[in-house]
């Protein structure tokens, strides 16, 4: 549904002496299949946005190729207007208008006439839980229930593919299942689904596959299983109580530690296996008459993989 | 067609929001209005020697500069809603549609013009009492020309926001320019009272020529050779504008 190849874009920042390119975007390829929620998970400033606008015709790429629910993005892309929609971060209702107002001008505006813009507005108020307020000005909604009124804008013209970039950011946690809900009925519907995100969590349990883009690159790419499969063997994280630099540099090295991050409150120990390795970890901090609260062992999230692929974590953002 | 359509679109869809905040609307009367109120009176006297020897011959002459003021200076500052348009994801949600561009542009500038008019015909009105007298079938032509410069300011305003996209900058710019615009044209006082050096710098002015185009139909000198010159300066500036605008827009956003 949507192929991307060598997809490229810069831009130039400051002024004059100052001016300076920077890439936002570098070489981007990916293919997303028919129906899938496919996520694009980063940190901010991590080309997640730039490469939605993009694929929606709204920035001209620099360099690479794309192809969208079968149209060319530079040979046509009144087609691929026609085909996508896309809902952009910042949420784009107007304060004075009514949802039913907005949702028949959206249609309108994808060349629908007046009586079908009517019925279809009429509908996508329904399915979006909208029609008890559907004469309320914007102005009188929860940030959920505008987020709604945006997304039904953006599949009034029933687009193949929908772009959401950020579409959870500012709603509260009820709020945002309501959404992730929203968006897998989008998807059984026979919907294809791009969205970006910093959520860890929404990546997780929202999209059928990721790509983990940093500084405009593709860094990892799978379904969420596989990507954390990818991370092999397991997560220690001990507890300490700001003896964690000590003991940072007493395992260091350890034939045992395959990779060591300081967190807040502790350190973070990647591992061959856990059981044989956590005996070995709380005799060593003994051994050394350094204390700890607690001991973990967990199975590698995504933010694993962020952190092993680019060597940050993106929870720290 | 899709293209006038899609004016229409853009054009109903602002007008609606000009009804649902009244709030603006009366604002950009209460100067005018004010104008109207406590300076015109001073003009009978400060005119007599131009011959006016009446409140409504007052009136003749300073209605039509107030109303030059009035659109231009209101449509200079029309940049500002486009550039806080763009920055609310109004525009970028039409934009994703396959709506043209151009028409983006021209139902916002067209329903700028619209609004300015409806006050227009306001402050006319409000000046009756005073003792304005004018023949409504001049009025209606002088009215055709505020609203080519109307929008000759909005297409004007429009380029000039998408080339500097800062408002902290615009303001003092327009400001700049829409001063020595309107000083220049004699909208307060005509410059058949200016000495000659001024009126030979004016004549670089094309607001002078549309000044003094309405001034004369407003008089009731229709035959007075300012009309045609006013209405061809104006109708060359606006299409010069509104092509420009259109290009930066379009330009700007694919």
């Amino acid at each position: 549904m949507i192929e991307v190849k060598g997809l490229r874009k810069s831009f130039t920042v400051g002024k004059r002496r100052k001016a300076r390119s920077v890439e936002a975007v570098r070489g981007v390829d990916l293919s997303v299949a028919e129906g899938e929620i496919f996520g694009f998970l980063g940190p901010n400033g991590a080309g997640k946005t730039t490469t939605a606008r993009i694929l929606c015709t709204l920035v001209e790429p620099d360099g690479g190729d794309a192809v969208i629910a079968g149209a060319d993005l530079r040979e046509d892309p009144g087609t691929v207007r026609q085909r996508v929609g896309y809902v952009p971060q910042g949420g784009t209702t107007t304060d004075e208008v009514t949802a039913r107002e907005e949702l028949v001008l959206q249609a309108r505006m994808y060349g629908i006439g007046k009586a079908e813009a009517i019925e279809r507005s009429e509908k996508a108020l329904a399915s979006f839980e909208l029609t008890e307020f559907a004469d309320r000005q914007c102005r009188t909604y929860s940030g959920g229930q505008r987020r709604r009124v945006d997304i039904a804008m953006g599949i009034i013209h029933e687009p193949k593919v929908l772009f959401l970039d950020e579409p959870t950011t500012g709603l509260d946690p009820q709020s945002r299942a309501h959404l992730w809900d929203e968006v897998r009925r989008l998807r059984d519907a026979g919907m294809t689904v791009f969205l970006t995100t910093h959520y860890l969590e929404e990546a997780d349990a929202l999209c059928d596959r990721i790509a983990i883009i940093d500084h405009g690159e593709i860094v990892a790419l799978g379904t969420p299983t596989e990507l954390k499969h990818g991370v092999a063997g397991d997560v220690v994280t001990v507890g300490l109580n700001g003896a964690a630099p000590r003991a940072a540099e007493l395992l260091e090295g350890s034939s045992y530690v395959r990779k060591l991050e300081v967190g807040e409150g502790g350190l973070r120990l990647y591992v061959e296996d856990g059981t044989t390795a956590m005996p070995q970890i709380m005799r060593a901090l003994d051994g050394h008459d350094i204390a700890f609260d607690t001991v973990e062992l967990h199975r590698p999230s995504l933010d694993d993989v962020f952190l092993i692929k680019t060597g940050r974590s993106l929870r720290d953002k | 067609m899709k293209f006038l359509r899609d004016t229409w679109l853009v054009y109903q869809r602002q007008m609606l929001l000009v009804g649902r905040t009244p709030a603006r609307l009366v604002i950009g009367f209460l100067q005018p209005i004010a104008y109207l109120l406590l300076f015109a009176p001073l003009l009978k006297n400060a005119l007599s020697s131009t011959g006016a020897t009446s409140y409504a011959d007052a009136y003749r002459v300073y209605v039509p500069g107030l109303l030059v003021v009035l659109v231009l200076l209101s449509g200079f500052f029309a940049g500002f809603g486009l550039l806080a348009e763009l920055r609310s994801g109004v525009i970028e949600r039409s934009r994703v549609t396959p709506a043209s561009r151009v028409a983006l542009i021209l139902g916002r500038a067209l329903s700028e013009v619209t609004t300015l008019m409806g006050q227009a015909v306001v402050i006319t009105v409000v000046a009756i009492p005073f003792g304005l007298t004018v023949d409504l079938g001049w009025l209606l032509v002088a009215y055709v020309m505020l609203a080519l410069m109307a929008l000759m300011a909005c297409g004007f305003s429009y380029a000039i926001a998408m080339l500097i996209p800062s408002p902290a900058a615009l303001g003092p710019l327009i400001n700049t320019i829409s001063q020595p615009l309107s000083l220049l044209s004699g909208v307060l006082l005509p410059l058949t009272l200016a000495p000659a050096w001024l009126v030979g710098i004016a004549e670089w002015n094309p607001i002078y020529w549309t000044t003094n185009g309405t001034r004369a139909l407003f008089t009731g000198n229709p035959g007075d050779p300012a009309v045609w010159q006013g209405m061809v300066v104006i109708i060359v500036l606006a299409a010069i504008t509104v092509t420009w605008a259109t290009k930066m827009f379009a330009k700007q956003v694919r």
